[in-house]
This record gives C-alpha cells, structure tokens and sequence, in this order.
C-alpha cells in the first residue's frame, strides 16, 4: 500500500502536468510588465502539448489506480485527448479575444488548464466521490471564466446563473452519491455494480439514486428539462468560453454519465433507459424547434448545442459498445465544429460582443468570403450534410440506435436533423443572399484565430471524408472497457 | 431513546434550515444557519461520527459562520427588499413539484429502511475516537481525492481574486 502509491503517480503525469503549468501561469503572471503577459498563451499552449505526450504514453494502460480512485483504460484516454483538443482550441481562440476585451490573459488560461484538470478527472474517475470532485474543479473554473468579463453586465449574468442553478445541480448529485452509498455501502463505481448485482442493496434507494444522479449530470450536458440555463448563459459568456461550455463540460458530463450508468447500475437499465429516452426525444426537439426563431446567432447556437445534447443521449441509451464508440466520435468532431463556430462568431461580434445578430452576418459572403465559407462548412456540419464530421457522427449514432433496435430514436433524431437544417442554412443564406450594410466594418482578424478555424476545417472535412480512422479509434478504446 | 433525541435533533435543523429561507434579514438568516449546524453536530455524534463532529462545530460554526456575520455587518446589509414576483410559473408548478419530490423520497426512505439501518463497522468506532481511522484513510485509500481538493481549493481561491481585485 505505501511503496505502490508512488509508482501509481505515471497515471496521473497530464492532470499533474496541467495543474503545475496552470500555478506556472498565474506565478509568472504575477511578475511579467503587462505588455508581456500574452506569454501566458505560449505557456498553456505548451503545456497541453506535454500534456499529451504524457497521455499518449498511457495507451495501452488498462487497470485501475490510488486505491480503485481513477481508472486508466481506452475510453479516458481518448477523451482526455478529446479534452486537450477542446483546450487547446480554447486557448488559441481565446488569446487574441482576450487582448481585445482587456481581459486577464495570464488568470484566463490558467483556469482553462484548471478546467481540463477537472475534466480529465472525470473522464478517469472510478468513484463517485472523485467524479464530484473532477466536476467542482470543472465547475469552479467555468465560473470564474464565465464572469472574467467584470465591467459586463450579461457576462456577470452568466457567472451568476450558471454559480447558482450549478450549485444547485451539484447538491441533487452529492444527495443520489449518498443514497447510492447508502444503499450499497461504498462509492466505488465497479463494487456498487458488484452489490447490486449480488442482492444485497435496496433496489428503492438505488433508483432514486439513479434519478438524481441524473439530474446532476443532466445540468451539466444541458438535456431537457435542465436545460433553461443554456441560452442566457452562452449568450452573456465571453464568446470562447461559450465554445468552450458547449463541448468541454458536455464531454465530460456524458463521459461521467455513460461511465456510472454502464459500471455501476447495469441492474436499474430497465428504469433509467426510460429517462434517457425521454429525456433524449424531449431534448432533440426542444433545442431544434426554439433555435428555429432565435435571432441571436449564440442563442441559436446554444439551443442547437442542448438539440445536440439530445443526439448523444441516444447514443447513451443503446448502451453497447457501437454506442459508445459513437459518442466519443461524435463528441470530438463536435468539438470542433462548435468551437470553429463559435470562434466566427467571436471574431464578427466585433469588440464589446456586440454585433451577434443574424442581420450582422449580411453580405459576409461577398466582403469575406474565407471567413464565410469556413462557416459555412461549420454550420453544415452542424447540420449533418454529408462529407462532414456532423454527418459521420449523426450516421454512427442512429446506425447504432437501429442496431439495439431502438426504431424510434432513430427516426425522431432523423427528423430532428432534418428541421435544424432550416436555421443553420438560414445564417448561410444571410450571409450570400443579403447586401452589407452601408456602415460595414472589417472583421478584424488574428493569427491565432485563423489556426483555429483552419484546423477545425481540416478536422471536420478529414474525419467527414474518411470517417474510418477515427471511428475505429473510438472502437478500440471502448473494447477494453468493462 | 435515541430515537427521540434523534427526532429532536432532526427537527431543530429542519426547522431551522427553512428559517434560513423565510427570514428577510439576513443576520437572522445567518444565525438560523448556525443552529441548524449545531443539531447536525448532535446527529453526527449520536452516529459515532464525534471527529466530524467537532470539525462541524470548530470549522463551519466557529470559523465560517463568524466570518459571515463579519461580513453582513461590514456591508452594513438591512433587510431584503420585497420583489415583486414575476414568474407565476415557478409558484403554481415548483412548489407542487418540490412537495411531490419530498413526499417521494419520504416514501422511499419508509419503504427502504427497516428501522436498523446500516450497521457502523465497529472497529471504527473503537480506534481513538475515530480520528486515527480517518487520518489513516485521507493518507491511504483517499489519497488521490485529497490532492484534488487542494487544486479545487487553488482555483476557487484564484476565482476570489480574479472576481474582487480592483485592478488585475
């Protein structure tokens, strides 16, 4: 027990790593002039790519760590990359924004790292008291990100409604973690699958978990009905941390959802696949119908991020590996169209956020088309056209759906792709089909800005053209999961 | 016996807990909050529980609490001013939704427990007040979580002063 500790620490060099560059940051922050201080940029950077050599160099682990705490197996070490993606992203996009809106580079990038942190642990949590932790570290930094705008009124809106319906999401998880304990006597996800299976635990108390649990992880990836937060705060977040919500956190929480409801409650399948499917069908048409008539481009695309909530929650209902393979396919290129996107959006909204309108799209075709076209293949990616990641994605999950003979999800998710190709065209017709205004302004772009976009394209058209590479990645990382 | 102080216990949190909400001052808000954690630290003793006990009362009453009185009084904040309600939705459909919530999980919890509960491990109780166990356990089994906390501690602290520094 005491010598193994230490040879146990190899499985957690990336959240160490990240954690030691995030202190390096704010310490460094500290003592830079202020014209020096965008190295902070630099820094984050750098750690995310060490980062990854550490979490490349755990393929092929596969076993449990610190006691049963985290477990070390394909599914958390594709989503840890997943994770280092969506931040690495976030990084560069946020650099240049923050430079414009004078916001606090160096304590900006240090809590995107602390964010990953927190998400990285939930991907590899094996308990339920590590999966409450790994989601506070998450939740505290989202916070604090979200609110980083301190002079703006809606990003201060932001903070707080996500600090207090989060807060209050979080307290329905810690109550289904104490019943599950209650009921089973550990926290442990695999011993809790193992007291269930045996007998032993009060099946009452445990639904009740299930349910609460539920309702806690719901919050995070925004599902209906715990979705009301979502429009107001992705509208009122500075425009990367907005891209970085919609994936990151939604990653993570379904990572955590899929982990706890396949290791630890495969006996309750019959009752907690009921609110998955509802929850599911309610999802997908009430993001699609209200993004359908909203004029603000990042409320349109928030209520598309909970309809697309919806896609993966049907991915979690068939519960076999096709699923899940799915899942982690749909979630990275999911990432990389929304944060491509939305680091468009950031770019048009000029200085201040101001101009998010549907109308401040008019005539982008004619005055910039590079950056119009780019979001275009965004949005029709968001769609599900096809020979796009959205449409490798969305083909994987329904094919899966049908597989496990789940005939309805299938057609209603189907049916939903089909009605949210109205609004994202919409944005695309405003951009070729209306004139510029008269008082048309430049976007102004930045270096960092372009290699976002530029390599969220590559990855949408690669993994949209030859779905296959990745997709098989997916499946063997969820092989070895048990 | 126990039984009874335990319902006593139970009830001066709960009750004290929903002053928190309907008290419009918010000292008397605050000093509701110190009651309902006093007779948690008398439900935590009646379940052998005496170290966290004593932390409830030293850090949380003594430490937290104090604290936020302090700051009630700096702000010199008077009582809440009454807003009037907009939303009708959340007072026809939450509050029978809560009750049904509540009155589930009673119904669960009368249907589950057969009055015995789960036994406490009696080895714990014995071992030095317990204390010993949890050290033991925070620097073994639990080592991991407890790292994690000092970095979800770090990023709440740097939280505090990104949010109230007057100039970054």
């Amino acid at each position: 027990m005491d010598g193994s500790l230490a040879l146990e620490i190899p499985q957690i060099f990336p959240e160490i790593a990240l954690s030691v560059f995030g202190i390096a940051i704010l310490l460094l922050d500290t003592f830079l002039p202020k014209s020096k201080r965008h190295a902070a940029t630099g820094i984050a950077l750098a750690a995310i790519a060490l980062t990854a050599v550490f979490t490349l160099g755990l393929v092929g682990e596969d076993g449990t760590f610190f006691s049963g705490m985290i477990v070390v197996d394909g599914f958390s070490i594709f989503l840890r990359i997943t994770f280092l993606v969506v931040g690495a992203l976030t990084v560069l996009a946020s650099s240049s924004y923050a430079t414009r809106e004078n916001l606090a580079v160096g304590e900006f990038q240090a809590l995107v790292l602390f964010a990953i942190v927190g998400m990285n642990l939930m991907a590899a949590s094996n308990e339920l008291i590590m999966i409450f932790l790994g989601l506070e570290t998450l939740s505290i930094a989202s916070y604090i990100l979200l609110g980083i705008k301190r002079s703006d009124a809606k990003s201060n809106e932001a903070a707080l409604k996500y600090f207090l319906l989060g807060s209050f999401s979080s307290a329905f998880m810690l109550y289904g973690i104490a019943l599950a304990y209650g009921a089973t006597r550990t926290t442990n996800l695999e011993a809790i699958g193992r007291e269930i299976a045996a007998g032993s635990a009060g099946m009452t108390l445990i639904y009740v978990a299930v349910g609460l649990l539920f309702v806690g992880f719901g919050f995070k990836v925004a599902v209906v009905p715990f979705h009301v937060w979502t429009p107001d705060v992705y509208e009122g977040a500075p425009t990367p941390i907005s891209a970085f919500m919609s994936v990151g956190p939604k990653a993570a929480g379904f990572a955590v959802l899929v982990r706890v409801l396949m290791v630890a409650f495969p006996a309750a399948y019959a009752k907690w696949l009921g609110l998955v499917w509802l929850s599911a069908v309610l999802t997908m048409f009430v993001g699609n119908c209200v993004a359908l008539v909203q004029s603000n481009i990042k409320r349109m695309l928030a209520y598309s991020s909970i309809a697309h909530a919806g896609y993966i929650l049907v991915a979690v209902a068939t519960r076999n590996q096709e699923g899940v393979a799915a899942l982690l396919f749909y979630t990275l290129t999911y990432a990389l169209m929304n944060i491509g996107a939305f680091t468009i959006v950031s770019l048009v909204s000029r200085q201040g956020d101001r101009k998010t309108y549907l109308d401040d799209y008019a005539g982008l075709g004619f005055k910039q088309p590079g950056l119009a076209a780019a979001l275009s293949i965004f949005l029709l990616s968001l769609a599900g056209i096809p020979l796009t990641a959205g449409f490798a994605g969305k083909f994987f999950i329904f094919r899966a759906a049908l597989e496990s003979k789940f005939v309805w999800l299938a057609i209603i998710g189907v049916l939903n792709s089909a009605i949210s190709v109205y609004y994202y065209l919409r944005v695309i017709v405003v951009m070729y089909m209306k004139e510029a205004p008269d008082d048309w302004s430049p976007v102004a772009m930045s270096s960092s800005a372009i290699a976002v976009i530029a390599l969220s394209v590559l990855g949408i058209l690669q993994f949209g053209i030859f779905p296959d590479m990745l997709i098989s990645l997916a499946r063997s990382s969820v092989i070895g999961y048990r | 016996m126990e039984i009874a102080v335990f319902l006593f216990l139970s009830g001066i949190a709960i009750v004290a807990a929903a002053n928190i909400l309907v008290q419009r001052h918010p000292i008397y808000s605050a000093l509701s909050l110190i009651v309902t954690f006093v007779a948690l630290a008398g439900i935590y003793i009646q379940m052998h529980a005496e170290f966290i006990a004593v932390m409830q009362i030293v850090v949380y009453t003594g430490a937290i609490m104090v604290l936020f009185i302090f700051v009630i009084m700096l702000l010199n904040a008077g009582a809440e001013q009454k807003v009037p309600d907009k939303v009708h939705v959340v007072k026809y459909f939450g509050l029978p939704l809560a009750s049904l919530l509540i009155f589930e999980a009673g119904l669960t919890a009368s249907r589950t427990f057969d009055g015995e509960g789960i036994p406490v491990e009696s080895a714990s109780i014995n071992l030095s007040g317990n204390t010993e166990m949890i050290g033991r356990a925070l620097y073994t089994q639990y080592a991991l979580p407890f790292e994690v906390t000092s970095v979800l501690l770090l990023v709440a602290i740097v939280g505090a002063i990104v949010m109230a520094k007057k100039e970054l």
